[in-house]
């Protein structure tokens, strides 16, 4: 193909791809418009695309009347918490699917992966019911003991533990290191991608998390922000522009979380896809 | 300590709170969707009775049952392959030779992934507003006549699918993306030079290599679209006259706003039959298709 | 460089496992109050007269959406994290009490010196009894009534509201005239099934029959009053579209009538310019043939049978229902008390909006009282909903209706059979 046919291709090209950028972004650059406009000022005609005089009122407002730093708080704490927990519970568990031998393991294996098929909300009520006997119900503990292990995070570390190579455990063991020792001194060290990997995938995961929180917290004290923002949208249906204020808050901290890991994020994804 | 019992202390907490957490409710919810528990048998469990496969029986029965099967089944079918084209073309775009600045424009296609939904189905309702939303007013603009997105019953359902598209396409865009990195690119020179054009080179080369990839994220889209609820719960309440009402936002209510957990349960497994059998039918198809 | 962080975030991660574990030593009582809506934003006011003469006890107000509220109190019972009072809609009182969520007040009414059963309106505190014992004490009354603007009807010429339906639906029919196709004359938000109810309620047929055991939508009168409803949508008087900010769309005359409810009196006279204070009215609701009944509506206090605090529970519950608090209670929600002597206050006695609902009150009629009765409810809101929309003829939806409630109430007939059977 010559030059000149490059050319114009290459500008239809760029220029589709131009249009989609916008228009993907479209709807969350509108949102920080909007937050930053003065209430009432979205219901307008002409409707406006910036804000005549940007103004904070809004994050102001839901800061001193809607409390929403606590709820911020409590989404910072609970994604941290079963971030550690998930680390904890799955790297563990997807180390020993992959490198220790065990009765049952590959059959156990397989059986868990065919459960992936199970959508999770099947479980939902018996685990409410369950939760209420143990007594957990309204409290940080009915969202994250369930979510401290699971079939995906396992797998995701299977696949990866599965890349370290025999001979090297092998070695450590003829050197008399016990099971944890190595876990500790050559695993973790290698596993360290892929843990950067599932801990950003739980701490997205669970801070986007609305459906269960909703169910399980009836403090409104414990509620987080994704939570908070769902019933703070049934009640200010016509404060456009505090609930934008509120998607910003809700939005920002995981976007820039992303933005920062990118490459983690992205190569988990595609070692979860591609490779199974 | 010897290896077999180290290996239990690594993988067995995991498996005790996946078997405790996860098997027994599914467990349980199979032998639930066999009584009639609901807020009655809570108070007093002296009111359950086991009624065997009625609520399954009644279940059929239900025109609300059936409606909200048929919104699932019309969201899959009209939304997963514009899903799958429109992260096939992103996709495309991205791994041209010809465009410029992909990282970039990778991580804005990929943004609306990582977002909360309850914070983007706020930001569509009020761009999807009757009078002053902007899609409505981009509309005009173009010189259509404005909808009533989420008001008219015809419409609330594309809205979602619309909105979905957006919210998710830049997953599936990442793992074709990684799919076409792995075609060899002499292919396409050798293509080039017999004289193929791009439509030929696409047809012949492209789709026939990403045969697996669009295998799996067909099978994964239709999962995760089978799943449908949050989209309908925050922004339409499955309205307008339940037009987006979705089998697990149907679930949803049976089992949590009125508490029928033996109704409730019973949805769950028939979503679960149907979404396997649809899993095995694709699966059987690409083996034929391979043959 | 994570490895140094990890130890301290693992930390944090237990604290906050064991800080959800264990539980809050508080010194004293502290009691969790739910309410609803506006009444729970507001009702923190009136704690800290009450914390002040109850040393010792605190109140945890929460507020709850109304379109949750039913499900969230519903999964607190559950989950067994109830609160110790909370506000109840008196139409939810026999399905709280059928559940066992409640706790009978009759002994503590009888020993109360500010409750007093003969000061409240009688058909109102009927609503809070089943099976002969008292489960809640009224905390406001609600009714519909009818909100329009005087300024439209008139110059549709119309000098006074309109007493029967015929004439409801000509003054209509003259206002939709003169705003023209864009605008409509009355709204019906399709998320409230109340004025469907309050229209049905006028009819002489009930709802239910056979002491709450299969419906009873079958019936001419049923069936008269789904089909005015119809009506108004079918001939565009009233519209199809959700409405968001229906103060907006009142005062600009893209309605000009609205069935509703006590609290937008107070919204009304907040939210609308004052230029326009003058132009809007309450009037009882129109009947088949002249004034007639509406919904006996209205919220109760009522504590929960798991609270580990009824002494001091009940004293709130007792704070709240004395008249001065009562008093207050009005002034700050527009809410219409239950006590007939908060209605001789002048405050109230002067209200020329609040009439209406005097008068209304003096015919009302309770819904159903089977603890099935929301489900019902919401299953004729969604039928109207698709009646509206043309999905079905009036007899159509009749027929449906009676099926779904048979088909809701059969656990009940279940239970009523087996206790006649004991």
């Amino acid at each position: 193909m010559s030059a000149l046919q490059n050319k114009p291709r290459a500008l239809l090209l760029n220029v589709l791809m131009l249009g989609a950028g916008a228009l993907t972004l479209f709807p969350l650059w509108w949102m920080v418009s909007t937050s930053l406009m003065a209430p009432g000022e979205s219901s307008n005609f002409p409707l406006p695309m910036l804000p005549r005089s940007a103004t904070l009122h809004n994050y102001r407002e839901l800061f001193s009347h809607a409390g929403i730093g606590q709820y911020l708080l409590n989404s910072v704490l609970l994604s941290c918490a079963a971030t550690l927990l998930s680390l904890l519970f799955n790297v563990s568990a997807g180390y020993a699917f992959a490198k220790l031998r065990f009765q049952g393991r590959d059959r156990i294996f397989k059986v868990m992966l065919g459960a992936l098929v199970i959508p999770s909300q099947v479980a939902m009520l018996p685990l409410f019911l369950l939760l209420k006997y143990m007594g957990l119900v309204n409290s940080y503990g009915a969202v994250l003991v369930p979510a401290m292990a699971g079939i995906f995070g396992i797998f995701l570390v299977r696949q990866y533990a599965l890349t370290i190579p025999d001979a090297l455990l092998e070695a450590a063991r003829m050197d008399g290191a016990s099971e944890f020792q190595i876990f500790r001194i050559i695993v973790l060290p290698l596993l360290t991608p892929i843990l950067v990997t599932l801990g950003i995938f739980t701490f997205l995961g669970t801070w986007n998390d609305f459906m269960w929180p909703l169910i399980v917290l009836t403090d409104k004290d414990l509620y987080t922000l994704p939570v908070a923002l769902a019933s703070l949208s049934r009640e200010h249906v016509q404060d456009n522009e505090l609930m934008m204020a509120g998607s910003v808050l809700t939005i920002l901290p995981v976007l820039l979380l992303f933005l920062g890991l990118q490459r983690y994020y992205i190569q988990g994804l595609l070692v979860g896809s591609v490779k199974g | 300590m010897n290896s077999q019992r180290a290996a239990w202390c690594f993988a067995g907490p995991a498996l005790l709170v996946i078997g405790v957490f996860f098997f027994l409710p599914v467990l349980a919810a199979l032998v639930m969707s066999l009584t009639d528990f609901d807020i009655y048998a809570l108070a007093d469990l002296r009111n359950l009775r086991f009624v065997g496969l009625r609520n399954y029986v009644e279940l059929l029965q239900t025109p609300l049952f059936w409606q909200a099967l048929g919104n699932t089944l019309y969201f899959v079918v009209v939304g997963v392959p514009l899903s799958i084209a429109a992260s096939l073309g992103a996709a495309l775009l991205l791994h041209s030779r010809l465009t410029r600045f992909k990282g970039l424009f990778r991580t804005a296609f990929f943004a609306p992934v990582v977002t909360s939904l309850v914070a983007v189905a706020v930001i569509w309702r009020y761009l999807l507003h009757t009078r002053y939303g902007m899609v409505n007013h981009g509309l005009e603009l173009l010189g259509i006549s404005p909808v009533d997105w989420l008001n008219d019953p015809h419409w609330a359902m594309p809205a979602i699918i619309l909105f979905a598209l957006w919210k998710n396409f830049g997953y599936n865009m990442i793992i074709f993306l990684a799919g076409l990195q792995s075609i060899p690119d002499d292919l396409y020179e050798a293509a080039g030079l017999d004289g193929a054009g791009v439509w030929q080179q696409f047809r012949y080369i492209t789709w026939p290599m990403l045969g697996p990839t669009l295998l799996m994220v067909s099978i994964l889209s239709m999962s995760a679209y089978f799943q449908l609820f949050a989209e309908p719960y925050v922004m339409t309440q499955g309205g307008p006259v339940q037009s987006t009402v979705s089998v697990l936002y149907f679930m949803y209510e049976q089992g949590f706003k009125w508490w029928n957990l033996g109704a409730a349960s019973a949805v769950a497994f028939i979503l679960f039959a149907i979404m396997f059998c649809v899993t095995l039918l694709q699966l059987r198809v690409a083996k034929g298709v391979d043959a | 460089m994570r490895m140094r962080f990890a130890p301290a975030l693992l930390v944090l991660a237990f604290a906050a496992l064991l800080s959800s574990c264990a539980p809050r030593r508080e010194e004293g009582v502290v009691l969790k109050f739910w309410a609803m809506g506006r009444e729970g934003e507001v009702v923190t006011a009136l704690m800290p007269e009450f914390e002040r003469t109850h040393p010792g006890v605190r109140v945890e107000v929460q507020q709850l959406p109304w379109t949750a509220a039913h499900e969230k109190l519903l999964t607190a019972f559950a989950g067994d994290v109830m609160p110790d009072i909370f506000q109840l809609g008196n139409t939810w009182v026999p399905e709280f009490k059928a559940i066992g969520a409640l706790r009978a007040l009759d002994g503590e009414v009888a020993t109360s010196q500010h409750v007093t059963q003969a000061d409240y309106f009688p058909g109102i505190w009927d609503t809070n009894i089943v099976d002969g014992k008292l489960w809640g004490v009224p905390w406001y009354v609600d009714t519909r009534v009818m909100f329009y603007r005087r300024d439209m009807l008139a110059r549709a010429g119309y000098a006074k509201p309109p007493q029967t339906w015929a004439d409801w639906m000509k003054a209509m029919t003259a206002i939709k005239r003169i705003v023209g196709p864009d605008n409509y004359a009355i709204l019906l938000p399709s998320d409230e099934f109340e004025p469907l109810l309050a229209l049905a309620l006028q009819q002489d047929e009930p709802l239910l029959r056979d002491g709450g055991r299969y419906g009873n939508f079958r019936t001419p009168g049923f069936r008269r009053s789904l089909q005015l409803y119809a009506d108004m949508y079918a001939q565009k008087l009233a519209p199809l579209n959700r409405i968001t900010n229906v103060y907006h769309e009142f005062g600009m005359g893209y309605v000009s009538f609205y069935i509703s409810g006590p609290w937008n009196m107070g919204e009304f006279k907040r939210r609308l310019p004052a230029d326009q204070q003058d132009s809007w009215m309450t009037a009882i609701l129109p009947g088949p043939s002249g004034p007639a009944a509406s919904v006996a509506g209205g919220s109760s206090l009522v504590l929960a049978a798991s609270s580990k605090h009824q002494r001091e529970g009940w004293q709130l519950i007792e704070y709240l229902s004395r008249t001065d608090t009562m008093a207050r209670f009005h002034e700050l929600t527009g809410d219409l008390p239950p006590r007939r002597s908060n209605w001789s206050h002048p405050r109230l006695a002067g209200d020329k909006y609040a009439q209406a609902f005097g008068e209304q009150l003096e015919r009302v009629k309770p819904a159903p009282k089977v603890p099935e009765w929301e489900q019902i409810a919401t299953e004729m809101r969604l039928v109207a909903e698709r009646v509206t929309h043309g999905e079905l003829t009036v007899d159509q939806a009749a027929a449906e209706l009676d099926a779904k409630a048979d088909h809701i109430l059969e656990k009940r007939r279940w239970m009523l059979a087996r206790k006649e059977g004991e």
